[in-house]
């Protein structure tokens, strides 16, 4: 059994479990029907996604825990997702803009990653990909109609841009579990595609009439299962039933 | 005797439950049928990774076995090779627009940002002036479109590839 493949996927999964799971938030709440559906399909796309993610990272830890003891029986210190995944929705603009820094990296990091020496990586990444090129499509479009829209859609953009800046580094986070992976051929190496990432997001930015913020300052610590005040209030509804009536089954 | 045929042959009887006029042969969902002595494996994938029919699909692709008298049965999910629409079948994309769904249109490039979208003839009038409401639809594999002239709002099987 090979534990960092294991930490490795956990951290993929993670990303993709608790970013679903804030999407899934405006199930019912769309700001108009088409968007309400649109926003729902991107989050089942990346819960099922972590499920595909899950069910293999349970399976390299070789400790007999399920993909659901994963998703739903660990406690905040072991989700290793980024912060940026686990932000609060705000209003639609900010939705947008955290869906655009991370469909960007997701769209690169699966283009890498469909050439994985694990094959089970690959298969997920293949499979992935051709999902993530819609969200990448509906998240960029949406960020240049509402930067480059009325004064109000802007101004909400660019104070979301400007909150959000600051967590997109973590995207990029690397330690040696990575670089043990990078040197089999298995994991990614996301200093070859930061400069890709950063291009992509200048480019739309640039349409969108919106300015990335020049600050270096950068928040992180996900990745190392410190979170930001907002994923306990997520974990707790996210686990409630398990919780409550465990083993449930429905 | 049984054969691998005879299975492919009765697995054209298992629908898909999002989209019943389609069985999950003409979908491309089942890749392959093996036959071992008297144990059967069937691999099948998915067409999205959040689809919720699979299960439903592995369920009834047991039961249909069952029926048939076939008890040692596997059903294994792959991801790799990922589904594309290229693996409808010619009968299944016409049954799709006999029930009124567009079947998938070679599309553009996904990475080109506001391109048209593609050209989908209305299911029901034929009409190819129609326009695209919404990327997303009812389920994951499916867009939102609209005929211009019959006015009828329509599902189309949108591209994956």
């Amino acid at each position: 059994m090979n534990n960092s493949i294991s930490t490795y996927t956990l951290r993929i999964a993670d990303d993709s479990l608790i970013l679903g799971h804030r999407v899934s938030e405006w199930c019912g709440h769309g700001p108009i029907l088409e968007e309400d559906i649109a926003l729902t399909n991107i989050a089942l796309d990346l819960i099922g996604q972590a499920t595909s993610l899950l069910e293999y990272a349970a399976a390299t830890e070789g400790k007999g825990r399920t993909a659901d003891d994963l998703a739903f029986l660990r406690y905040e210190r072991d989700y290793t997702n980024v912060l940026l995944a686990e932000q609060p929705n705000g209003d639609f603009g900010q939705t947008i803009v955290r869906q655009w820094l991370f469909d960007t990296f997701r769209l690169f990091f699966y283009e890498a990653l469909c050439y994985s020496k694990d094959p089970q990586l690959a298969a997920i990444a293949e499979k992935s990909l051709k999902e993530t090129k819609y969200h990448f499509k509906h998240s960029s479009e949406w960020v240049i109609r509402l930067g480059d829209g009325t004064e109000e859609s802007h101004q909400r953009a660019q104070a979301a841009l400007d909150l959000l800046w600051r967590y997109a580094e973590e995207l990029f986070f690397m330690n040696a579990v990575d670089h043990e992976l990078i040197a089999q051929g298995i994991a990614v190496d996301l200093t070859t595609i930061k400069p890709l990432w950063l291009e992509r997001i200048q480019h739309v930015a640039k349409e969108a009439t919106l300015k990335l913020p020049e600050t270096n300052w950068v928040m992180k610590g996900g990745r190392e299962g410190q979170h930001s005040e907002y994923l306990g209030y997520l974990l707790a509804e996210m686990q409630y039933m398990q919780r409550t009536y465990p083993g449930m089954e429905w | 005797m049984v054969t691998e045929q005879d299975i492919w042959h009765w697995l054209e009887d298992v629908n898909d439950p999002e989209v019943p006029v389609l069985s999950v042969v003409d979908l491309g969902v089942v890749r392959s049928v093996n036959l071992l002595d008297n144990e059967v494996e069937i691999l099948i994938t998915p067409t999205y990774s959040g689809c919720p029919a699979m299960q439903v699909i592995e369920n009834g692709i047991r039961s249909k076995l069952a029926e048939k008298g076939l008890k040692n049965v596997t059903v294994t999910t792959v991801l790799s090779p990922a589904w594309t629409t290229d693996w409808l079948s010619e009968k299944g994309r016409k049954k799709l627009r006999e029930y009124g769904i567009a079947p998938p249109e070679n599309e553009v490039d996904k990475s080109a940002l506001f391109a048209d979208p593609v050209v989908v003839p209305c299911p029901i009038c034929h009409s190819k002036n129609t326009r695209m409401v919404s990327q997303f639809g009812s389920t994951a594999c499916k867009a939102h479109y609209q005929c211009n002239d019959c006015r009828e709002p329509f599902d189309y099987f949108k591209c994956l590839k």
